[in-house]
């Protein structure tokens, strides 16, 4: 079983920030998007269980590859990065045609999606990329099998509690963190990583006509950016539990809260 | 200008708090615009709920759905659907809600339609003709403002964005048999099962009470369920409750949770730390009760009960539920 992970490589969370053309600077220190890390884990598992190969692929500056190697050395075979300055300001049309003809110059049998991205919780793009492909679309898993006749099934995260879902492969299945906790790559995985490759795919690459993505070909512009409002500020109560608690009721009374 | 629609989600054959918003939403921009605005509803039972919600001001197009489709996943039979409405039509903007089907629902419209995207909105205004999408950036950092360089788009919406308003004139509703529908690749249920214990839905609460890691265990988590209970409000937790399961992920609040504004959180033993805070910063009122007066949770909250959680939730809810009884 072979699969495809979409690895996006994003600002270390809390260092986020945007540019003076409002775009997200992804010059600074990149790494995995928490969530995607969760799928490749699961990726990983299922292979070493049923055989076949996990690679990566993301679309992004030259300084992805950090990100990438962590994840060749926690047991990914080989990446494809689409890397590109034409890529540079993309919006999620573009985004998406990207990876979908990437993906058509992939062999594989999953592609495995996270849930969303730190740096943008868009979180449909896995949706988007099985429509554009028409492959079957499977959502919100925690969890994921092979099935004896070549099929997938899933369990996807329910309010009650779970559905069980069954596709034929190929298939995309977006996941969530109920997968597991993802790895730390061992020193010898670091080793190995060193001569996995990463294959860099330009838009040509891909017969993408590079008017067609970019800043240049963006249906959607950010307009401004702001500090958001500050909240007022916390009044404390220190006092014993019983005189505690009949402030927090005239508080949430003076509110109209209860 | 076109039309502008909400894609609604029915769930047992009722609109949901979100559909009730995005009509809502719709009617507000169609106002502003000049336009029309429709909603449409898809699924079994679409007709007969239709009614609710043209309500809010816009008029309905319901596509009801037979048995043959029950074992699909709904996202995949909504979404092939508002497609050929989308192809048959043409609107201008399309809202779909944020919730775990509409996220599905808006991914395969954006794979099927290559229509312009923005995700993640907090809020839609009408400006300069156009819709005027705010974002929260970043975990909440930063509030950008986003728009379409062109006339049409799809607009994902975060539940609360706006509040539900019933319209003075009900708009009119539409049953529709689409002919030719390109069903999405097959995908099938065989299984939906209910656990014991499934909590109230957290995207739809007006009161969230949220536990961390400061309950301790799982016995300690039940003092959470039960104020949560006293106040008529939902239960929610931090990853790190989720992954010691004393709760269901579905009730997850943060960056790799939910994200909910609800008019009232109160956070018990929860430190607030950024993961968790992107998820419930936007609430009305957020009352934090905590041993550490330094956790991070005082810089967004707005009353910082210093104290032991063990002692104050359980006395709480008692006052809370003798304030009830006693009518006051």
């Amino acid at each position: 079983m072979n699969i495809v992970v979409l690895l996006k490589a994003v600002p270390v969370v809390g260092t986020e920030r945007l540019g003076g053309d409002l775009l997200t600077d992804r010059s600074v220190q990149l790494e995995a998007n928490g969530n995607d890390e969760y799928l490749l884990e699961k990726a990983l598992k299922l292979t070493e269980t049923h055989g076949g190969e996990v690679s990566l692929l993301t679309v992004g500056p030259s300084n992805a590859t950090e990100p990438l190697r962590k994840a060749l050395a926690m047991g990914a075979a080989r990446a494809v990065h689409i890397a590109d300055d034409g890529v540079r300001g993309s919006d999620m049309r573009a985004t998406l045609a990207i990876l979908a003809a990437a993906l058509a110059r992939m062999e594989y049998d999953l592609v495995f999606a996270g849930a969303d991205t730190s740096d943008g919780q868009g979180g449909v793009l896995g949706a988007a990329l099985a429509s554009r492909l028409g492959l079957p679309y499977l959502s919100y898993a925690s969890e994921i099998e092979p099935l004896p006749d070549g099929g997938v099934r899933i369990q996807r995260i329910s309010q009650a509690g779970y559905d069980v879902l069954e596709a034929p492969t190929p298939a995309v299945v977006m996941g969530t963190q109920l997968l597991g906790a993802p790895r730390y790559p061992a020193l010898r995985g670091i080793m190995q990583a060193r001569s996995k490759p990463i294959d860099t795919w330009a838009l040509a690459d891909l017969e993408l006509d590079p008017g067609s993505v970019g800043a240049g070909a963006a249906t959607t512009r950010t307009l401004s950016s702001d500090k958001p409002q500050e909240r007022a500020g916390a009044t404390f109560v220190r006092e014993p539990a019983e005189v505690a608690v009949a402030q927090i009721v005239d508080f949430l009374a003076s509110r109209r809260l209860i | 200008m076109g039309e502008i629609w909400a894609v609604g989600e029915l769930v047992d054959g009722a609109p949901t708090k979100l559909t009730l918003e995005l009509a809502t939403l719709a009617q507000q921009l169609a106002q502003s615009a000049g336009a029309e605005a429709r909603a449409v509803l898809v699924g079994p039972g679409a007709a007969a709920a239709a009614g609710v919600v043209a309500g809010y001001g816009p008029a309905v197009i319901a596509v009801d759905t037979d048995a043959s489709l029950a074992d699909r996943p709904v996202s995949s039979v909504v979404a092939a659907r508002v497609a050929a409405l989308i192809a048959e039509r043409n609107p201008s903007i399309v809202l779909v809600g944020a919730s775990n089907d509409g996220k599905d629902v808006a991914g395969n419209l954006l794979g099927m339609t290559d229509l312009p995207m923005l995700a993640n909105a907090a809020g839609v205004e009408w400006q300069r003709s156009a819709p005027q999408v705010e974002m929260s950036t970043f975990g909440g950092k930063l509030l950008t403002h986003s728009t379409f360089n062109g006339e049409r788009g799809i607009v994902i919406v975060r539940p609360s964005s706006v509040t539900a308003e019933p319209a003075a004139a009900a708009g009119s509703v539409e049953t529709v048999v689409l002919d030719s529908v390109s069903e999405l690749p097959q995908v099938r249920v065989t299984n939906r099962v209910e656990e014991a214990g499934a909590a109230a839905p957290i995207e739809e609460a007006r009161i969230i009470v949220g536990g961390g890691r400061g309950v301790g265990n799982q016995e300690g988590f039940r003092l959470i369920e039960d104020l949560a209970e006293a106040l008529g409000g939902a239960v929610g937790a931090t990853r790190a409750v989720v992954d010691s399961g004393w709760i269901g992920y579905g009730q997850q609040i943060g960056q790799t949770g939910k994200i909910v504004k609800p008019a009232l959180y109160v956070a018990c033993g929860i430190s607030g730390a950024i993961q968790h805070k992107v998820g419930v910063q936007t609430a009305g009122t957020i009352v934090a009760i905590n041993r550490d007066p330094d956790a991070p949770i005082a810089e967004f909250a707005d009353l910082f009960v210093v104290g032991d959680l063990f002692e104050i939730v359980p006395r709480l809810a008692e006052a809370i539920r003798a304030r009830r009884s006693g009518g006051g």
